[in-house]
């Protein structure tokens, strides 16, 4: 290590040492002290200041106006909010599509990335192996998984081919209006990675003696995940819920590139929604306006969750009576 | 390890194996052939996409299918390459991202150090707060940057994607601040017994220490910048512009059926990313678990 540089007031401390005086080494005045941790998280500071509390109040003030990014804005009170819940039919459209995708791809993933750990926590030879195999679609999630999908899904594709060979005829998934969204869910089960991992590590913090105990009393693997496993693992399934219902509400690349909102708005998201207004149209101000109103239905779902849980999920430390 | 039963026979057999058993009886033969089995299905996509961007248009629907075409038909990287801008779009997406990499990295350890190892009133009620930006959509900030941007005439420009990256990302402080809290303080505290300021302690001790959790966070930082797509697409307009990510969006809507040079097209897009992670495998999988673990 390095040596690091002394106070101009070392040598004073040294002599005083030398001649038989206590000295307490003080380090730099509190002040500078505070000073610096200021300066070290300055740019987070400046960053929040500017690129997200000024923008989130803007866009407060932006949800009541008309502005098209022209010349002229104009303050409409509440007439975007009343056009967004009253008559556009295609924003009800997509919060369904949204939900309609959220209820069916966040027990999917987290039943799938749960049992996905499950096996990856076996040590069996070359798991690392196997970890990789899992996670890597994970890696390339964006565009370029939805293109590889695009063509996974095309009527004349590999998935219709494999459903040939059991006798079912495939439909046209992203071309059929009734299956583009199975589609989207479908694809969105490749993409477990972070919350298989999640659940790896939460796996491995599940305490050996638990297990025996269930063992002890005759108890069978199934006896062993129902009583142990899942109640040990309920604040990673709670967090794995939590952020995979927040994931699902900003699906945007995949709808866009593969049907952009199609075939029919089957799969407008509202992200997407809001994109085609904002990018599309310049309705600035109800672009805003919608993108409130998504974030307040996700905190709402958010905080729903978090009362729900204190009925479900176990912490290690309550004690049990 | 304390064990109240006795071991059966298959037990023992699969501890030879060196096995760790966790389901009895035969339930360990039907953990290999699932591991294997969905290993197979989840690396099936990209594997795929390898095989189809070297397939020759011709043979695509053949039947019987062909497995792996042979010889591999490079050409269709040749036709992909020239249709598109795929080497302006590469440039762009490396310009941006090696950028952003370094300004997001060195920022977020910067702050990340000025939460865990200094003090200021505040502190904890600020990271609390850097905290509860990670939780919140950026859906409602989108417009009003974009309206900012604007403004300063940065629309179809690199900028909005660059400029933001040297203010730090919540998500990076937090993994890199979790790790400076593992850090013995007496280390910090000798050095300033001696006089050292903070920015000394910060390059001449914690930084050399920390190698594992930064990289980790320049790699995730590497992986989401190359991928990021929305706001690319907010704010490149012309196709010049592009990153890859967009150019490929924009390829696909041209050539939408030509699924031979789609597939190549991916390919160059993921390809980075696959390398990048074998690189990294050790680093990442533990940096997203630092991310999930309470406290």
């Amino acid at each position: 290590m390095t040596a690091v540089p002394r106070s101009p007031v070392a040598p004073l401390a040294d002599a005083a040492e030398s001649m038989g005086q206590p000295v307490a080494r003080r380090s730099r005045k509190p002040f500078v002290q505070r000073l610096e941790g200021w300066l070290f998280i300055s740019p987070w500071l400046f960053g929040f200041v500017f690129f997200l509390a000024g923008p989130y109040l803007a866009s407060m003030v932006l949800a009541f106006m008309r502005w098209d990014m022209g010349s002229t804005i104009s303050f409409v009170g509440l007439r975007n909010f009343e056009y967004l819940f009253l008559e556009d039919d295609l924003f009800r459209r997509s919060l369904l599509n949204t939900l309609y995708y959220s209820v069916f791809h966040v027990p999917g993933v987290i039943i799938l990335g749960f049992s996905v750990a499950g096996l990856l926590n076996l040590n069996v030879r070359g798991i690392a192996v196997y970890r990789t195999m899992f996670y890597l679609p994970s890696v390339t999630a964006g565009v370029g998984m939805a293109v590889i999908w695009v063509w996974l899904l095309a009527p004349n594709g590999i998935i219709n081919a494999v459903l040939k060979l059991v006798g079912i005829a495939g439909p046209n998934w992203l071309i059929d209006q009734r299956w583009a969204m199975p589609g989207l869910i479908l694809m969105s089960f490749w993409s477990i990675g972070t919350t298989m991992v999640l659940f790896l590590a939460g796996l491995q913090g599940v305490p050996q003696q638990l297990y025996e105990a269930v063992e002890v009393d005759g108890g069978g693997w199934l006896a062993r995940v129902r009583h142990v496993t899942v109640p040990m693992m309920t604040p990673y399934i709670f967090l794995s819920l939590v952020l995979n219902v927040i994931g699902s509400f900003q699906v945007f690349t995949s709808a866009l590139v593969m049907t952009s909102g199609g075939p029919d708005n089957a799969t407008l998201f509202v992200l997407l929604h809001i994109y085609n207004n904002a990018w599309g149209s310049f309705r600035m101000g109800y672009a805003s306006a919608m993108a409130w109103t998504l974030v307040v239905v996700v905190l709402t779902l958010t905080v729903m969750q978090f009362q729900i849980a204190r009925r479900w999920v176990y912490y290690e430390y309550r004690d049990r009576a | 390890m304390s064990t109240a039963t006795e071991p059966s026979a298959a037990t023992s057999a699969a501890r030879q194996l060196g096995m760790r058993v966790a389901l009895r009886g035969g339930g360990s033969l039907i953990a290999y052939v699932a591991l294997i089995a969905g290993g197979l299905v989840y690396t099936f996509p990209i594997l795929y996409m390898l095989r189809t961007s070297l397939t020759p248009v011709g043979l695509l629907f053949a039947d019987p299918p062909v497995i792996i075409p042979w010889p591999p038909y490079w050409q269709n990287y040749v036709e992909m390459w020239n249709e598109g801008l795929f080497p302006q779009w590469i440039r762009n997406s490396l310009q941006i991202t090696s950028v952003s990499v370094v300004a997001e990295t060195t920022t977020s350890t910067l702050v990340a150090f000025g939460f865990a190892r200094t003090t200021f009133r505040g502190r904890d009620k600020l990271f609390y707060i850097v905290l509860a930006t990670m939780m919140l959509p950026s859906t409602v900030t989108l417009i009003p940057q974009y309206l900012l941007y604007h403004a300063l005439g940065w629309v179809n420009t690199f900028l909005p994607l660059i400029v933001p990256r040297f203010f730090g990302t919540p998500f990076y402080i937090f993994i890199l601040r979790q790790f400076f809290l593992t850090l013995p303080k007496e280390l910090d505290d000798a050095a300033e017994m001696d006089g050292a300021s903070r920015l000394q302690i910060f390059h001449r001790i914690v930084v050399p220490l920390s190698g594992p959790a930064i990289a980790t966070v320049a790699v995730f930082s590497f992986m989401n910048r190359w991928n990021d797509f929305m706001e690319p697409v907010i704010y490149l307009m012309t196709p010049d512009k592009l990153t890859l990510s967009v150019g490929l969006r924009w390829f696909t809507g041209r050539h939408g059926t030509e699924y031979h040079l789609l597939m190549a097209g991916a390919l160059v897009m993921t390809a980075p990313m696959i390398v990048a992670f074998f690189l990294a495998q050790k680093h990442f999988i533990r940096g997203i678990a630092l991310t999930g673990i309470k406290g």
